[in-house]
C-alpha cells in the first residue's frame, strides 16, 4: 500500500493481517480495514495536533512490536500485581492485553452488573457493539485507529438501572516479560444505567523490563442520575509505552469523579474527554504524575459543558526529576447553551531538577452565558527554606524531599475510598521519589 | 560542649562575622544580644548549618566535633536545636508525622531505637500537656495558618520532644506580645537543666527578664564586645547599643 512505512508503521500492518476475534463478522471486518487504511495514511500524530504538541513520538515510529504474546494465557503474575493493597472483591485481569479468566474473580458480581470481556462478546454476541466499533470517530488519531483496526479483547460492562454497586470493580493490567516487545489494543465500554453506580479501580503494573505498547480506548456513558468513582493506580513497567484515550458521556445530573495517580511507564498519557451532556452533570478531577528518569507523562483533559449548569472541577499535580518530562493540558469547552456553567482546572507543578520539564497550559473557550470559569497552573521548585526547616529538626534531605513531595501531591488523593486504597496510594507516592537533582 | 573560635561567615559574599568566640557549658544559658545587623541571626543559621552562609575562618565544636563539617540533619542529631526566627509553613505535612518522622531520625542517627507510634504518642501527648499546648495542633499541618504566636510556641513545643542538648533561640521573641512571649518563656524554663545549654538570641532585654540567663554577650558588627552576666542586659537596656558600640572587643582576637 505504502512503500515508506515506518517500522512501526509496517508492524501494525503485519499484525493486522492476523485474525481477531469476530474476523469473519463482514461489518466488523470492514470497520477495521477502513480503520488500519486510514492508520496507513495518516500515521501517527505529530507536533502538528494540537493535542501532541509536547509528546514527540519519533522513537516510537522507529520501532516494530510484535503482534501478539503467544504465551499470554499461561503466563504466571506475580500475587503482588493481583493483589494491590486495597484490592479484593471482583476482578477482571488482563496480562499482556488478554484477558486472563484463571485470574480474575468475576463470579461474585453484583446484581445488575454485566461484565464480559470483549474477545468473548465479539465472538457471541457482536450486534449490540456494532454501533460502537463500526463508527468512525470524529477525532480520532492514528491510535484510536490502530485500536479500531487491532483491538482483540477488553471490557465491556453494563450497570443496570438502579443498581448501586457499593462493592469496587477491579481491572488489572499487567505487562509482563514477552521476549519481543508486544503491542496490544484494548477497548473498553462502560455504561452507567438511570440511577445506577459503581466503582471502577484500574491498575496498570509490569515488569521493569516488559517494553510493551498497550492502546487503550474506552467509551464510558453514565445516563441520569448515574455515578461512576474511578480511580487509576497506574505503575506500568518503567520502560512501557501506555496510551489511553476516554471519551465519556454524562447524562443529566450524572456524576464522574476520577482520581489519577500516574507513577510509572515509559512514555504514558492519558487524553480523556469528559462530555457534560445533560443538565447538572458534574465531573470532578484529581490527579497526579511523579516522574524521574526519562520518563514522559500527558495528562490530557478535555471537558465540554454542553448542558446548562454542569460543573467540572480538576485539580492535578504534577512533579518530575532527573530528566523526566510531563505534559498537562487541561481544557474546558463550554458550548453554545450551556448556560450557568461552572468549569475549574487547576494545575501546580514542582521539578525537582534543572534538567526536568513540565509543560501546562490551561485552556478555556467559552460560547455560552453566566459561565463561572476558572483555571491557573504554575511550575516551581521544592522550597529551600522548608528543607532546611526539616534537616534542622534531623530528617534528612533525602526522607525530606520524599515528604514534601508526597505532601505537594497529597491534596489529589483526598476522596479515594476505600481508606485503605487511600493509603496504598500514599505509600506509593512516598515511594516515586525522583533521584536528587543534578 | 559548645566552644566557637574566631568564627567568620559570609553572606552572599558579605562579611558578616568578624571573629566571634564563645564558649558555653553544659546547663548554662547564653543570651546573645546587639542591633539590627550585627550578626545574631547568621550565628544560629551557622551553628544549624544553613547553605548560603559561608564560613571562611574559625572552628565550631559541639561535644568535641567539629560541628561545620556535618550535614544540618547530623548536627539535629548530635543535640543541636534552632528555634527559627521565622518558622515555616508546611502545608500537607501533619505536625504529629513531622515530629516522629525527626525524633526517629535523630534516634536512628545517634544509633537508639525509634519510637513505635504507640510509644511516641504518649510522649507527644505528655509533652503537650506540660506545654499547655491545644491538643489538636497534633492534627494540623506544620504551622499552616498558625498566629506568630503559635509558631514560636510550636518551635518550643518542638524542642520538648525532640529535647536537644543545644538549643539555640534565634529572636523567638520578635513579634510577640507580652503574654505569648510570657508562654513562651515559661516553656523554654521548664526545659532548662544541667544537661542542656541554650543561646537566646534577641535584640530586646524584655525576653531575658522571663528567661535568665547566666551569661550575656553583645554582638556587634560581627563580634562580641561586651561579656558579663545578667545585669549586662540592664545596663544595655538602660544605655542602648550606642554604650559598647566605641568598647574595645573583649573576645575577638582571643
Amino acid at each position: 500500500m505504502n512503500a515508506v512505512l515506518t517500522p512501526f508503521a509496517a508492524s501494525m500492518q503485519t499484525a493486522a493481517a492476523s485474525p481477531l476475534p469476530g474476523s469473519g463478522l463482514a461489518w466488523l471486518d470492514t470497520a477495521r480495514h477502513e480503520a488500519l487504511r486510514a492508520f496507513l495514511e495518516r500515521g501517527l500524530p505529530d507536533s502538528r495536533n494540537e493535542l501532541w504538541k509536547y509528546t514527540a513520538l519519533r522513537a516510537l515510529q522507529q520501532r516494530a512490536y510484535a503482534p501478539s504474546d503467544y504465551e499470554a494465557t499461561s503466563r504466571p503474575v506475580s500475587n503482588d500485581f493481583l493483589w494491590p493493597d486495597g484490592c479484593d472483591g471482583p476482578r477482571a485481569v488482563f496480562v499482556n492485553g488478554v484477558f486472563r479468566a484463571d485470574l480474575s474473580r468475576l463470579d461474585d458480581l453484583a446484581d445488575g452488573v454485566i461484565l464480559q470481556p470483549l474477545s468473548v462478546s465479539l465472538q457471541h454476541q457482536a450486534e449490540p457493539l456494532r454501533f460502537l466499533l463500526a463508527a468512525r470517530g470524529e477525532e480520532d488519531d492514528g491510535f484510536t485507529l490502530l485500536n479500531r483496526a487491532l483491538a482483540a479483547d477488553g471490557l465491556v460492562v453494563r450497570v443496570a438501572d438502579g443498581a448501586r454497586v457499593s462493592q469496587p470493580l477491579h481491572v488489572v493490567h499487567v505487562g509482563t516479560g514477552a521476549d519481543d516487545a508486544v503491542a496490544w489494543h484494548l477497548r473498553d465500554l462502560i455504561e452507567v444505567g438511570e440511577d445506577a453506580s459503581l466503582t471502577v479501580i484500574e491498575h496498570h503494573v509490569g515488569d521493569d523490563a516488559s517494553g510493551h505498547l498497550a492502546n487503550l480506548v474506552r467509551d464510558i456513558t453514565l445516563r441520569e442520575r448515574a455515578q461512576l468513582d474511578w480511580v487509576i493506580v497506574q505503575r506500568a513497567s518503567s520502560e512501557a509505552t501506555l496510551l489511553r484515550r476516554t471519551d465519556c458521556v454524562l447524562h443529566e445530573n450524572a456524576r464522574l469523579n476520577l482520581h489519577a495517580l500516574e507513577l510509572g511507564g515509559k512514555l504514558a498519557r492519558h487524553e480523556l474527554r469528559a462530555e457534560l451532556a445533560g443538565a447538572h452533570a458534574r465531573f470532578t478531577s484529581r490527579g497526579a504524575f511523579v516522574l524521574h528518569g526519562r520518563q514522559h507523562a500527558d495528562a490530557e483533559v478535555l471537558v465540554t459543558h454542553s448542558g446548562r449548569d454542569t460543573v467540572s472541577d480538576s485539580l492535578w499535580r504534577g512533579v518530575a526529576g532527573d530528566r523526566a518530562r510531563g505534559v498537562v493540558h487541561g481544557r474546558i469547552l463550554v458550548r453554545p447553551g450551556a448556560d450557568g456553567s461552572d468549569g475549574s482546572f487547576y494545575n501546580k507543578n514542582l521539578l525537582l531538577s534543572a534538567t526536568a520539564e513540565i509543560d501546562t497550559r490551561p485552556a478555556l473557550e467559552i460560547y455560552a452565558d453566566e459561565v463561572k470559569a476558572n483555571h491557573g497552573a504554575t511550575v516551581g521548585q521544592l522550597d529551600e527554606n522548608i528543607l532546611f526547616y526539616l534537616r534542622s529538626r534531623g530528617i534528612s534531605l533525602e526522607v525530606a524531599r520524599r515528604m514534601l513531595v508526597r505532601a505537594f501531591c497529597a491534596v489529589t488523593l483526598d476522596g479515594i475510598e476505600p481508606p485503605s486504597l487511600r493509603e496504598h496510594c500514599e505509600a506509593l507516592l512516598a515511594e516515586q521519589l525522583p533521584e536528587t537533582e543534578a | 560542649m559548645l566552644k566557637i573560635e574566631n568564627l567568620h561567615a559570609r553572606v552572599a559574599g558579605k562579611e558578616i562575622l568578624k571573629g566571634l568566640s564563645l564558649e558555653a557549658k553544659s546547663g548554662e544559658v547564653h543570651a546573645i544580644m546587639g542591633p539590627n545587623g550585627a550578626g545574631k541571626s547568621t550565628l544560629g543559621n551557622v551553628l544549624a548549618g544553613r547553605s548560603g552562609y559561608e564560613v571562611t575562618e574559625g572552628t565550631v565544636t559541639f561535644d568535641g566535633q567539629d560541628l561545620l563539617a556535618m550535614e544540618p540533619e547530623a548536627r539535629a542529631a548530635a543535640g543541636v536545636f534552632l528555634a527559627f526566627q521565622y518558622p515555616v509553613e508546611i502545608p500537607g505535612v501533619n505536625n504529629t508525622y513531622f515530629l516522629r518522622a525527626a525524633l526517629n531520625a535523630q534516634r536512628k542517627g545517634r544509633g537508639e531505637t525509634e519510637l513505635d507510634s504507640m510509644q511516641f504518642l504518649k510522649l507527644v501527648r505528655e509533652r503537650v500537656k506540660e506545654m499547655g499546648m491545644t491538643p489538636e495542633l497534633l492534627n494540623r499541618a506544620v504551622n499552616e495558618g498558625f498566629s506568630g504566636g503559635e509558631k514560636k510556641r510550636n518551635e518550643v513545643f518542638q524542642m520538648a520532644v525532640l529535647e536537644p542538648r543545644l538549643a539555640i533561640l534565634d529572636e523567638t521573641d520578635s513579634g510577640l506580645d507580652i503574654d505569648a512571649l510570657k508562654q513562651v518563656a515559661e516553656g523554654v524554663n521548664r526545659l532548662r537543666s544541667p544537661e542542656r545549654g541554650f543561646l537566646v538570641i534577641t535584640h530586646y532585654q524584655r525576653l531575658l527578664d522571663y528567661i535568665v540567663p547566666d551569661f550575656v554577650h553583645v554582638l556587634a558588627d560581627g563580634r562580641i564586645v561586651e561579656s558579663g552576666d545578667a545585669k549586662l542586659a540592664q545596663e544595655l537596656e538602660a544605655h542602648g547599643y550606642a554604650w559598647v558600640r566605641d568598647r574595645t572587643p573583649t573576645e575577638a582576637h582571643a
